[in-house]
């Protein structure tokens, strides 16, 4: 156990948790802002991985891939919203849970229906590859580096575009008193189009950078959705800053568990079973967090409404 | 989603009767349950073909196959079992993919007493105490091919290995058949989650530590996902693993990150036979693609039972038992022979990942381990 090993790992726990709030702002923005569970996010994420590697394969630009990710998720969630998701604002969330599932199945099957069942390849360009020295010794992926950094900057640009920006302010309003907005004169069904839109875009641009570093397959995004909802009850339903503090703790904790609980177990444990039960804790440990989160404060970290 | 093929090769029975008029004319029904959908939908859809393919090449028609999706799930398999069985009529099934859903659909079908050939799954459980006369696996048992990496690893001279895999029975077996067979000291061992698709942590463990040498069990897209982030890593050590990270239909989308990786196999398309070559030949005109080592599989099954209803009728099961454990049929693989415990004895190779043009494959180096059977036979009281 070395210093270099322990502050890669800071950093690894830092890349998963930044690509975790690309997922969880979306979701926690719909919920937020309309009251809508929806399932069908990881959905979304799939969506920007296969257009992503449908891009590259054209035209084997790895940044027009990236648009063409952004693209084709805000489109797909602005025609979801419009087509399906409207009809279910008021209903309760049950409806809307069965409605998203059942996007869920008719995006997984459309797209194996047009890209078929094997993997896509989707790599990382080459100006990106490589591990480069941070100061320490430390060797790190390049590409890794890389997108940490630039989600770090779409958070912070977020949060310029919620406090700082007219559409920020509908938002936030549209969050505490829905009615009240809609009287004053705002049009809110378009803005619940953006929005939705919005938190497709994000979920898809997060597909297409991990899609490059992990397999770019159907079903890709549920696995990442459940972790995106511990991350949103951890941080409070409906608060951006709370998905984001809670991106970064489910990160930092699942990517460190890994490191140290087998190792702690080795300490009064055999080989072989201190890892399998170091590793099966480990799996646990996001879920652990969030029980005592919630037993700590039933609303999450910066949830308004319990 | 509901898919149902009904295969009956009627245009060849026009002409055909003569060649297949050799006494056996009693119809034998198969029930195929594999994977079609979803993200395991690959192997499924590869060992179906391989199947129809050997049966639309042998020109019998007095055998008819029901395919089925189970959906990766074991609730569903059970039910299509049931359904197979009891409405359907099958005399054989087949077809099932994940040792999970073998072990909630094979003890109950031979309890009722039909033959369960497996293509694919081949959980130590059925192969030792749990063994039955009415199950045959066609494939392996699910240690060998881990337990090649293992020999493989020690004619490679590496001494210290860092071994990974996903902390579930397949995976536990996995790292069991490895240090079985291989001899030197481990470097580090992780079993990482069913489904993991981030490697960061683990990488940064192995450049840590002071290995010479990284065996992997990752199948499907978490073999795809870890080669690519190894690739990127800067690791430069030798990784060894078996063929379920390197098959035909994931290969493409690992790209560059898997050239030159080693990797045990029973098959290959490049083995050397005339059954082999006619296999890859007719499959890449059927299907347009290359063959992966489930397809071989599901080939080879359906070959076997072919050649058991040659020689015996499937309602007199004791001969058709007979028939098909005499494995008379010409395997893609070359040798090949049934153990006691009904799991084949085979040479089990080291393939290395080439390029053929656009198209990244496999190409063997030399044999692994020779007639290579499994420890579990000898917990078989059959």
């Amino acid at each position: 156990m070395t210093l270099v090993l322990f502050v890669e790992q800071v950093l690894n726990g830092l890349q998963f948790g930044i690509m975790l709030f690309l997922m969880a702002a979306g979701l926690t923005l719909v919920f937020g802002v309309m009251g809508l569970i929806n399932l069908a996010h990881g959905s979304l994420y799939m969506i920007g991985a296969f257009a992503a590697a449908a891009a590259a394969g054209w035209t084997g630009s790895f940044l027009l891939a990236l648009i063409a990710a952004l693209g084709a998720a805000a489109a797909a969630g602005a025609i979801v919203e419009l087509v399906v998701i409207r009809r279910l604002y008021d209903r309760d969330h049950l409806d809307q849970v069965l409605a998203t599932f059942a996007l869920i199945l008719i995006f997984s099957e459309g797209t194996r229906w047009a890209f078929g069942s094997f993997p896509l390849f989707l790599d990382i360009p080459d100006y990106l590859s490589g591990t480069i020295t941070l100061p320490g010794g430390i060797e790190y992926p390049l590409y890794r580096l890389t997108i940490t950094l630039a989600g770090l900057a779409i958070a912070a640009g977020l949060f310029w575009l919620i406090s700082r920006t007219r559409l920020g302010i509908r938002i936030r309003a549209g969050e505490s008193d829905r009615e009240m907005i809609a009287a004053l004169g705002v049009n809110i069904s378009r803005l619940y189009t953006i929005v939705f839109a919005l938190g497709a875009a994000l979920a898809g641009l997060a597909g297409a950078m991990v899609g490059a570093i992990q397999s770019v397959q159907v079903g890709m995004g549920e696995p990442v959705l459940i972790l995106a909802f511990v991350v949103i009850v951890i941080g409070g339903i409906g608060s951006i800053k709370g998905a984001l503090i809670g991106a970064l703790m489910v990160g930092l904790t699942d990517t460190m568990g890994k490191l140290f609980l087998p190792q702690l177990f080795r300490l009064f444990m055999d080989n072989a079973s201190a890892t399998a039960t170091g590793s099966a804790l480990a799996s646990m440990l996001i879920y652990i967090l969030m029980a005592f989160v919630l037993i700590w404060r039933p609303q999450g970290l910066f949830g308004a409404r319990a | 989603m509901k898919l149902k093929t009904l295969m009956a090769a009627a245009g060849i029975a026009a002409l055909g009767s003569m060649s297949v008029a050799d006494g056996h004319a009693s119809n034998v029904k198969v029930g195929m349950i594999t994977t079609l959908s979803g993200g395991g939908a690959g192997l499924g859809i590869d060992v179906r073909d391989g199947f129809l393919l050997a049966v639309k090449m042998s020109g019998n028609d007095h055998i008819e196959v029901v395919v089925e999706d189970d959906q990766r799930k074991p609730d569903i398999a059970v039910q299509l079992a049931d359904k197979m069985i009891q409405s359907e009529k099958v005399d054989v099934l087949t077809g099932i993919i994940w040792s999970n859903l073998a072990m909630a659909v094979v003890p109950a079908a031979t309890a009722q007493g039909k033959f369960y050939l497996s293509p694919n799954a081949g959980p130590s459980a059925l192969a030792g105490k749990g063994c039955h006369p009415l199950y045959f696996n066609v494939a392996w048992q699910n240690d060998n091919l881990h337990e090649a990496a293992g020999g493989y690893a020690n004619s490679a001279g590496f001494k210290n290995s860092f071994i990974l895999a996903p902390n579930y029975p397949a995976g536990q077996d996995a790292l069991t058949g490895y240090k079985r067979i291989y001899e030197g000291g481990l470097a580090g061992e992780i079993f990482t989650q069913l489904g993991q698709k981030d490697y960061a942590a683990e990488l940064a463990q192995i450049r840590a530590s002071d290995a010479d040498s990284v065996f992997f069990f990752l199948p499907g897209g978490m073999g795809i996902s870890f080669l690519k982030q190894y690739a990127d890593s800067g690791i430069d050590l030798p990784v060894v693993g078996p063929a379920f990270s390197f098959d035909q239909g994931i290969l493409q989308a690992v790209g560059d990150a898997a050239m030159g990786v080693k990797n045990t196999s029973q098959w290959s398309k490049d083995i050397d036979n005339a059954a082999n070559a006619a296999f890859v030949a007719a499959f890449q005109e059927e299907y347009g693609r290359l063959p992966s080592l489930y397809a071989s599989q599901g080939y080879d099954t359906a070959n076997l039972l072919l050649s058991a209803m040659a020689q015996a009728d499937v309602s007199d099961a004791d001969a058709f038992r007979a028939a098909l454990a005499a494995a008379e049929f010409d395997s893609v693989r070359g040798d090949f022979e049934f153990a006691s415990n009904q799991h084949p004895v085979q040479d089990i190779y080291v393939r290395e990942v080439i390029k053929e043009g656009d198209v990244f494959t496999n190409r063997i180096l030399g044999v692994a381990l020779e007639d290579h059977g499994n420890v579990y036979a000898a917990d078989c009281s059959m």
